[in-house]
């Protein structure tokens, strides 16, 4: 029994080394000088410039017009990810209500339609979303961001799977105490699927959180530049002898990790019992 | 308050199957009927379509002379209990009784009295701030009798409410079901597929069979004269006894085993026999009796319920612990205590010897007599 204890401490002491160590080799890195990175690669000790390259990066006016922050990216990186989970938990979330509670002529077919397009990732319909964006004149602004990449099937399944497992009494209940379709929804449904929501929040927030390709395209105006188009933007300073501030892409590649990390601890209960727990 | 009339009510299914098969019943007000009948014969689906949480396919329901087959659940003044409970898991119990009135624009000061009511009525006053799932199976039943209490509907509807409760929570549960219905007088249909329970709750009960009724009565009617072999074989426990025989003038031929009676020339000579368990007795030396093969025995601690066999066919006997077994015993019933049934339709076949009251006219005179 003891044996096997070990063991078992073992293989997750391997994988916290395998998971964290990069992590901590990058937290490191970013205290030092960099032209002391250039010269001596990386580092697993502190170097004593945390604070100054943080403040720096937080604060610094940088960016090709120099006139974004560290903080702005870090805002809109929130921004992007907020909307995005809110976003595509409401509408996931009717579009499953309608799915699974009413009775409408093609409903599972259209259910298989919309799960279908899953397949599909967002650089196959890239071109032909960007041109509508472009037409209604909404490159360079959050909707524009946001709102073409709401529809999710993951999260139209998901809550579909969900509502499936809420018995089919409730409803019934529901409907002899006087709850007509919309109360139903706002009084039973939402409130029951807050686990749900939960996990279905931190799994998108973390995808719009790392969205990179989508907001190269959409945006040229630097204030809406997002963090992880940032830290691109950092190494891409490859100008006469000048060093790439690598402590700085450091820096901030530690700074895009916490919120998605901070959203995942607070929430991390519900989200295990959201895709967990079944009905009650 | 108020009375139900089902009129040659069906409910046909897209397939084209009907799951009940134009069914009338008269509920008077205050009346407690209980439909009963085993799984797949349309109780349920009767029920629902009372409640109006399924179309009806022919035929009109009203509920207090109101025609309701085109009005919502919510418009037809019933208030439903369900098997799982159906409370609602995020609310505490004030909100879970609340809610329907909240929904109709109940005054807040009449929710809080009309609730207050139903928590004492059911002891549920110390609970009223928990959530459903901190309360046990009892507690959460009635609180599902409260949401329904709290509406003061025309009609209760029962849809096999106790199921979920074990057997001992079963027996007081239904008792305080049927003593709160007689306190608050309000027409209750129940739905159940346990015979126990219909006989112990209803004024009247509808056994039904396939989507059709098979027979309506007091219960006390229903099991001294089950109007065919499916009610004789469903109602009352042990089942029934139906034995084929042959009839010889006043003769009926149970194999090779006679029992003799009068008046039997007006039925056919082949026929079923029903025999109730508790109706067999110890035959006394010299009188006419069966001889029964005994198979196994059931002890039931107030009863004992023999299994045997009287010439290859089965037969369950009621009888007292104290008499002493052997291999075989010989059984006896008063001529008049027998049923008789087609064979074929399973009709009830009523002779002159057959006395339909006597079920009746006993309770009539017990009723009489506890005043």
């Amino acid at each position: 029994m003891q044996r096997v204890k070990l063991f078992n401490h073992f293989i997750l002491l391997m994988g916290v080394f395998i998971m964290v160590g990069p992590l901590v080799v990058a937290l490191m890195t970013s205290s030092h000088e960099a032209a002391d990175i250039h010269r001596n690669g990386l580092s697993l000790l502190p170097g004593g410039h945390f604070v100054e390259t943080y403040t720096k990066v937080l604060t610094k006016e940088g960016g090709f017009t120099g006139k974004i922050t560290g903080l702005r990216m870090m805002m809109n990186s929130l921004i992007l990810g907020i909307g995005f989970a809110v976003g595509k938990i409401a509408l996931s979330m009717l579009a499953a209500y309608a799915l699974v509670y009413f009775r409408f002529r093609f409903a599972t077919i259209l259910f298989w339609m919309i799960f279908t397009t899953l397949l599909l990732p967002l650089e196959v319909r890239i071109l032909p979303s960007y041109e509508v964006m472009n037409t209604l004149h909404l490159t360079n602004t959050y909707t524009g961001l946001i709102v073409p990449l709401l529809a999710s099937a993951t999260g139209t399944f998901y809550f579909r799977q969900f509502f499936k497992s809420i018995p089919d009494e409730l409803l019934e209940a529901a409907r002899i105490d006087g709850a007509g379709p919309f109360k139903f929804f706002i009084d039973v449904i939402v409130p029951l699927s807050k686990t749900m929501m939960a996990a279905i929040f931190i799994i998108m927030f973390v995808y719009g959180w790392n969205q990179y390709l989508w907001p190269t395209l959409m945006t040229t105006d630097e204030s809406f530049f997002t963090l992880v188009r940032g830290i691109k933007q950092i190494l891409l300073v490859w100008v006469g002898s000048n060093i790439p501030d690598y402590n700085e892409a450091f820096a901030l590649a530690i700074l895009a990790m916490v919120p998605p990390v901070m959203i995942v601890m607070i929430f991390q209960r519900w989200f295990i019992k959201g895709l967990t727990e079944s009905d009650k | 308050m108020a009375q139900i009339n089902i009129t040659n009510v069906s409910k046909i299914y897209a397939g084209g199957v009907e799951a009940v098969k134009s069914v009338s019943i008269d509920i008077a007000d205050g009346e407690f009927i209980v439909l009963v009948g085993p799984s797949g014969c349309g109780k349920s689906t009767l029920l629902r379509m009372v409640a109006g949480l399924e179309t009806i396919s022919k035929g009109t329901v009203e509920i207090g002379d109101r025609i309701v087959n085109d009005v919502e659940p919510a418009e037809r003044d019933i208030a439903m209990v369900f098997q799982n409970y159906a409370l609602y898991p995020h609310m505490t119990v004030y909100d879970n009784l609340a809610y329907g009135l909240k929904n109709r624009g109940t005054p807040k000061a009449e929710i809080d009295a009309r609730v207050a009511e139903a928590a004492r009525m059911l002891q549920l006053e110390q609970y009223l701030d928990r959530k459903p799932r901190a309360l046990s199976g009892g507690q959460r039943q009635r609180v599902a009798m409260g949401r329904a209490i709290v509406r003061k509907p025309a009609a209760f509807l029962f849809d096999e409410p106790l199921s979920n409760l074990d057997a001992k929570l079963r027996v007081s549960m239904r008792g305080e079901i049927k003593q709160l219905q007689k306190r608050l007088g309000t027409t209750s249909l129940y739905v159940t597929h346990d015979q126990l329970e219909a006989m112990t709750l209803a004024d009247r009960l509808v056994v039904l069979n396939g989507g059709e009724i098979e027979q309506i009565g007091r219960p006390l009617d229903v099991y001294h004269t089950p109007a065919s072999t499916f009610v004789a074989s469903f109602i009352g426990s042990p089942a029934m006894n139906l034995v084929r025989a042959n009839r010889e003038g006043n003769r009926l031929h149970l194999g090779s085993q006679i029992i003799e009676a009068d008046r039997l020339s007006s039925l056919p000579t082949d026929l079923t026999v029903g025999i109730r368990a508790e109706d067999l007795r110890l035959a006394n030396p010299g009188e006419q009796s069966l001889t029964l093969k005994i198979g196994y025995v059931e002890e039931l601690g107030a009863q004992r319920l023999v299994h045997g066999t009287i010439d290859g066919k089965q037969l369950t006997a009621a009888l007292s612990p104290e008499i002493e077994l052997g291999d075989t015993i010989a059984l006896t019933i008063a001529p008049s205590r027998l049923h008789f049934f087609d064979t074929t339709t399973g009709k009830r076949l009523v002779l002159a010897l057959d006395t339909p009251d006597t079920g009746r006219q006993a309770v009539n005179k017990l009723q009489a007599a506890i005043g």
